[in-house]
């Protein structure tokens, strides 16, 4: 894989060459490991190992939980409170699963921010990056669904706020709704089938990351520079890279050990920091909470949603147009989802010749503030939906839109790129030179 | 760069977290510095038993503790009562019994029982549902250290009756600093003394208050206890594995790198 030269698999004895012969999983699994990975990677590129941690952490988790849990609108909630008391372990197993929803979205957005900013999209990589945006698309569904199993009150609100947003396509959008439900309104169909899948998209998503593995095994990693590794002979290959085992192992290890200790220590010391008290109440249909606000990590999607209210032009112009088809709801839903899908199509707006952001002297300074864009987003989502945290979404949501439609194509074509070094092993010794002691002892 | 903008991303979910809870307009509550706060916080047996009889002798005559199995009470990291005094206990609760097809005494596998009054809330999660690090406790990582703000909220409570009265379409509510809105329609439970505890700790309003707020935290979150052992083990072991990673990866990198002149 990967067009890199490197050593191949080799069956030795008897037995290995008899099974490579019939299946050549021990080769797949070498090849796959022994990767030949840019030696210039920094920790940004950390974050791939700690996601499929919590990948499996969730798995595992999930399934145990859902032993002992009966999604019954009647006794879901009570069910995971039985897992609290008297399940063995099950209020570390529970706080485990929902922390860990947590660690993986932060760590996602660190993925794809790091992926924007070095430019991972860029050809070759599209197909990785695609792939990686169901990936993400895959994970918030997932959470959502997770989040209405235990039947608090965030839980129902949330089914019944989010489902509604389906409810908002114009001629069939109610029919959806219904269909999604199972019913006229959130209900014990809903949780059932929420239950469902909430089980089978990770096994969906565990297929993706499969993918989008062996998309980026086949292009070979990005890296800081955005400098290919040369292909030319395996002793240009050597210089540029190292193994993936075991030089990439034990550092991605180490930076998940140390992202461990600070998880532990909020599922050990304050579990429900990132949850909302509410959801500490069992659903009740007939009292509306105060605030209905999402798990942190859709915030700043759910204030691109809010922040096309009917009095924003645009949303008249849309309204107009169309005949008053497209109404302030179904354009902030199109807007939330336009929101993901102009990010999955930056390999293709993005139109510089440089990858990386570290040689994009303008494009640094957009990209700092796309961040603190999406930090903004996140902080007007949680607030209430009036001025002036309505008119922050809305400038918040146009920036948005700007740095992937506007800014990306046209910062290609006036910004004038820093001097990219020649190859990787450049980078690297530019960074680490060696000194004369160290030849001396390369030299024996 | 990178360094920053993580840095900067991971404090503003932080932050955001808090504020993700913003709720309207809370009540008035004071911090309690409760032994069971903080990393290494415990819960204080003598005080879940102080507070476990508020809440039999005051509160279970309208709320339930649906959720909490009576056995607990022997559980270690809880009251910890013996199990005959357990079993002794459970016998003032009746509980419907379906095989029977009526009402028994409890024994200690059955669970407290709901509330007698139905608009009196269940208070088996009242200490996480209620307040949280929002309003009082403020946002930031003072939860870590003060806990989830539940106990306070239920402490200012029982504390924030001012006297004031109203009636309102038949029903008299009670004016409550703490109370979101200013007036509950819960008449004040507590005016001190209405207990004796039986070793002698002190039974002021104050006391009383704390002690079935301690007592309704460890009914909210009986395993605090076993989860922060949890926590602090593997923090500890984790903390040790990422030194021993540290520096395996130093010495794997170290003829790679050369000597190193910036860090």
């Amino acid at each position: 894989m990967s067009g890199i030269p490197h050593d191949h698999y080799e069956p030795k004895t008897g037995f290995e060459k008899w099974l490579h012969e019939r299946l050549p999983v021990v080769g797949l699994v070498y090849d796959t490991i022994m990767i030949p990975t840019p030696k210039n990677l920094n920790w940004m590129w950390i974050w791939g190992i700690v996601l499929a941690f919590c990948l499996v952490l969730q798995i595992v988790t999930g399934i145990i939980l859902a032993m002992h849990y009966t999604p019954h609108v009647d006794l879901a909630f009570a069910s995971v409170e039985h897992i609290m008391r008297n399940v063995n372990g099950g209020h570390m197993l529970r706080y485990l699963h929902a922390n860990g929803a947590s660690l993986f979205f932060i760590a996602v957005y660190l993925h794809i921010f790091r992926g924007l900013y070095y430019g991972s999209y860029k050809s070759p990589r599209e197909v990785t990056w695609i792939i990686g945006m169901l990936i993400y698309l895959a994970m918030m569904a997932t959470g959502f669904l997770g989040y209405v199993l235990p039947w608090g009150q965030m839980s129902f609100w949330g089914a019944t706020v989010i489902t509604g947003l389906f409810g908002a396509v114009p001629f069939v959008g109610e029919a959806i709704q219904t269909w999604l439900l199972g019913g006229p309104s959130v209900d014990n169909a809903t949780l059932n089938r929420f239950f469902s899948l909430h089980y089978l998209l990770p096994f969906v998503i565990a297929g993706l990351v499969i993918v989008h593995i062996w998309a980026f095994h086949t292009t070979g990693n990005s890296n800081p520079t955005g400098v290919e590794v040369r292909r030319g002979s395996k002793k240009e290959a050597d210089a540029d890279t190292l193994p993936f085992w075991p030089y990439f192992v034990i550092k991605d290890f180490f930076a998940l050990a140390v992202v461990l200790v600070v998880f532990f220590a909020v599922v050990g010391f304050m579990p429900n920091y990132l949850g909302h008290p509410d959801n500490y109440i069992e659903a009740n249909p007939l009292v509306t909470p105060a605030h209905i606000v999402p798990e942190w990590y859709y915030l700043p999607f759910y204030a691109i949603l809010r922040a096309f209210t009917a009095d924003v032009w645009v949303v008249q112009i849309a309204s107009f147009v169309t005949g008053g088809i497209v109404d302030a709801k179904f354009f902030g839903v199109i807007a939330m989802f336009a929101a993901i899908f102009v990010m999955a199509l930056a390999p293709w707006l993005d139109t510089s010749s440089v990858r990386s952001g570290r040689y994009r002297p303008m494009f640094k300074w957009w990209f700092a503030l796309l961040a603190l864009d999406f930090i903004v987003l996140m902080w007007a989502g949680a607030m209430p939906a009036e001025p002036p945290f309505s008119t922050i979404s809305l400038i918040g949501a146009t920036y948005w839109f700007a740095y992937f439609l506007v800014i990306l194509p046209l910062l290609g074509v006036i910004e004038k790129p820093l001097q990219t070094p020649a190859t990787i092993e450049d980078d690297f010794n530019a960074h680490y030179p060696k000194d004369a002691s160290d030849d001396a002892s390369a030299a024996k | 760069m990178f360094k920053k903008l993580t840095l900067s991303a991971l404090a503003a979910v932080a932050l955001t977290a808090g504020a993700a809870n913003a709720a309207g307009d809370a009540g008035h509550v004071h911090d309690v510095d409760f032994s069971f706060e903080g990393p290494f916080g415990k819960y204080d047996q003598n005080q879940l038993q102080r507070g476990l009889k508020v809440y039999t002798e005051v509160c279970s005559s309208c709320h339930g503790l649906q959720y909490v199995p009576l056995r607990t009470l022997a559980d270690e990291g809880g009251p910890h009562l013996p199990e005959d005094q357990v079993r002794e206990y459970s016998t003032q609760f009746e509980v419907f019994d379906a095989e029977l097809d009526d009402f028994r005494e409890a024994k200690p596998a059955d669970h407290f029982p709901a509330s007698a009054l139905e608009e009196a809330p269940d208070l088996s999660l009242m200490a996480k549902k209620r307040a949280a690090f929002h309003g009082p406790m403020g946002t930031g990582l003072n939860q870590l250290f003060r806990g989830i703000g539940g106990p306070e909220y239920i402490a200012g409570i029982l504390t924030g009756y001012t006297g004031e009265e109203k009636e309102e379409a038949g029903t008299t509510f009670y004016e409550n600093t703490a109370f979101p809105g200013g007036w509950i329609a819960m008449a004040p439970p507590l005016y001190g003394e209405d207990v004796d505890f039986d070793d002698g700790h002190s039974n002021d309003l104050h006391h009383e208050a704390e002690d079935l707020a301690a007592f309704l935290m460890w009914a909210a979150e009986p395993k605090m206890m076993a989860r922060k052992q949890v926590g602090f083990t593997a923090v500890l072991l984790l903390s040790l594995l990422s030194v021993l990673l540290f520096l395996t990866n130093k010495k794997l990198w170290a003829p790679h790198k050369g000597k190193k002149t910036n860090v």
